[in-house]
């Protein structure tokens, strides 16, 4: 029986499964395409000797996070309070908090 | 009549009865869709960034060796380079001289970065893609191109003109935004620093084995030091984006419940309408299978349908809108911010967790209390 509801039902479920599905290819095919632009990044970072990602450059521990230490944040003057967005999005560096314990 | 048909039957009713009261069940399809939009948006993002800044950064410095100063990170003299490499495994030592600018033009923080290319070529410069935008900030919308030149003010107080001699290529904004590569002899005249000093050291090893014995040995031959391992580097990028996305699910947990709640209430909690329906279909003679079979077409229909539109509302979000919803969030003070599309890397695992985490149990909740009322005699719950 054409244009029963479950018909509908089941062709909206296999778009939608075949969406899902191009959405893996795409990434794939993506993925491949944007595998020399990666590889350039990498080389840019390996050329200039790079150590970070430029994603925040509104403070100095969040633009280069590996290279800050713990009171970086807090050393604009005593009793200095870290005031910066990027500060509570960015963690604290693991190997920081290792030498903290050590 | 045949399985197949049966199930059809089964659905065709369901599909009726969930367009009977369609404001609450397309209500319930929408907000449902938000949150596996969001949790989905999260996850993409956190998993893309991760695996793109691990293959970006996999050849960065393999150490790098500051000098702190009264607990800060201070200039490191480079008569420390000899005895550095002179420990066994290091291959060589390479001063290393960066820092911090603020443009007071555009009130942006540039990195000034000295450039081996740029050695014998004072009063030159090449900039990253978001410094030619110094200007763009302004209402002229004035990019800065190649030969234009930008003022720098000097630590003494006198301001040294730079000649753009390059732009750094778009697709490196990830990791050059902000970048000014500039001549040694322009770096120490605007910071005033002097010869024998480096802002840190960078360190090739021989065996990538050695790493943590040589970090030991440099630390022991000269205290004032702390050495930086390249997967440092990495942990710390894996730790700012699980973090991130750790930020993000908890600003939203309160939403999550909410959502929880009122799932759970819709798809527990049978309604006076419901069960009259319950006790009218097992009247004419439906099994007690056939109305669990019907509820759990019901709760798979409303939660496959979420989660199928979520996800893919959610590919598009990350992959095609560059994370449109969430750049306010990263942003924040910053007034260079790079401009990035990120590379589709999505885990099936990671999409498979998510499924069983809301998929599954919304369609057991959804079967659970109509199992209660398709057991009672169809009598009573008819009169109740």
């Amino acid at each position: 029986m054409p244009g029963r509801k479950s018909d509908l039902f089941f062709i909206y479920l296999l778009v939608s499964t075949l969406l899902i599905g191009l959405m893996f290819v795409h990434a794939g095919v993506r993925e491949h395409l944007d595998m020399p632009l990666l590889q350039e990044r990498a080389e840019i970072v390996r050329v200039l000797g790079l150590s970070d990602l430029c994603l925040f450059t509104e403070a100095r521990y969040t633009r280069h996070p590996s290279l800050a230490d713990l009171g970086t944040p807090f050393q604009d003057h005593p009793m200095a309070l870290e005031h910066f967005p990027s500060g509570a999005l960015v963690p604290v560096p693991p190997h920081l908090k290792q030498r903290t314990r050590n | 009549m045949s399985a197949i048909e049966k199930q059809r039957h089964i659905i065709d009713f369901m599909l009726a009865s969930l367009w009977r009261r369609k404001g609450k069940n397309l209500s319930l399809v929408v907000v449902y869709t938000f949150v596996i939009f969001l949790l989905a948006s999260v996850m993409f993002f956190a998993h893309a960034i991760k695996k793109e800044a691990a293959l970006i950064l996999r050849d960065a410095p393999e150490i790098m060796v500051q000098r702190l100063v009264a607990g800060r990170q201070g200039f490191i003299p480079e008569s420390y380079i000899d005895s550095i490499q002179r420990i066994k495994g290091v291959q060589s030592v390479t001063p290393r001289l960066w820092g911090y600018y603020y443009d007071g033009q555009s009130g942006a923080n540039y990195t000034l970065m000295v450039n081996a290319d740029l050695k014998d070529r004072p009063g030159e410069i090449i900039i990253g893609k978001g410094v030619t935008l110094r200007r763009a900030t302004t209402e002229d919308k004035i990019i800065t191109r190649k030969n234009d030149s930008i003022p720098f003010k000097t630590y003494d107080g006198s301001y040294l003109m730079l000649q753009v001699k390059g732009v750094l290529p778009a697709a490196s904004e990830l990791v050059t935004s902000d970048l000014v590569l500039v001549s040694e002899q322009d770096f120490r005249k605007i910071f005033s620093v002097s010869k024998d000093h480096a802002t840190d050291l960078v360190l090739e090893v021989r065996n990538d084995k050695e790493l943590s014995t040589i970090a030991a040995k440099i630390t022991q031959l000269y205290p004032d030091t702390r050495p930086i391992l390249r997967n440092e580097i990495l942990r710390t990028y894996d730790a700012v984006f699980d973090w991130r996305a750790g930020v993000i699910i908890v600003i939203l947990a309160g939403a999550f419940f909410a959502f929880i709640i009122l799932a759970w209430d819709k798809a527990t909690g049978l309604n006076a309408e419901e069960k009259r329906e319950i006790g009218i279909l097992k009247a004419i003679g439906w099994e007690t299978s056939d109305i669990l079979l019907m509820k759990f077409w019901e709760g798979a229909a409303v939660s496959l349908s979420a989660f199928l539109m979520g996800i893919l509302s959610a590919y598009l979000h990350i992959f095609f809108t560059a994370s449109a919803l969430f750049a306010p969030v990263l942003k924040g003070w910053s007034v260079l911010y790079p401009d990035f599309k990120l590379t589709p890397f999505i885990s099936a695992y990671e999409i498979a967790i998510l499924f069983f985490l809301t998929v599954i149990p919304y369609t057991v909740a959804t079967i659970v209390p109509s199992w209660r009322s398709a057991t009672i005699d169809p009598d009573s719950v008819m009169r109740t």
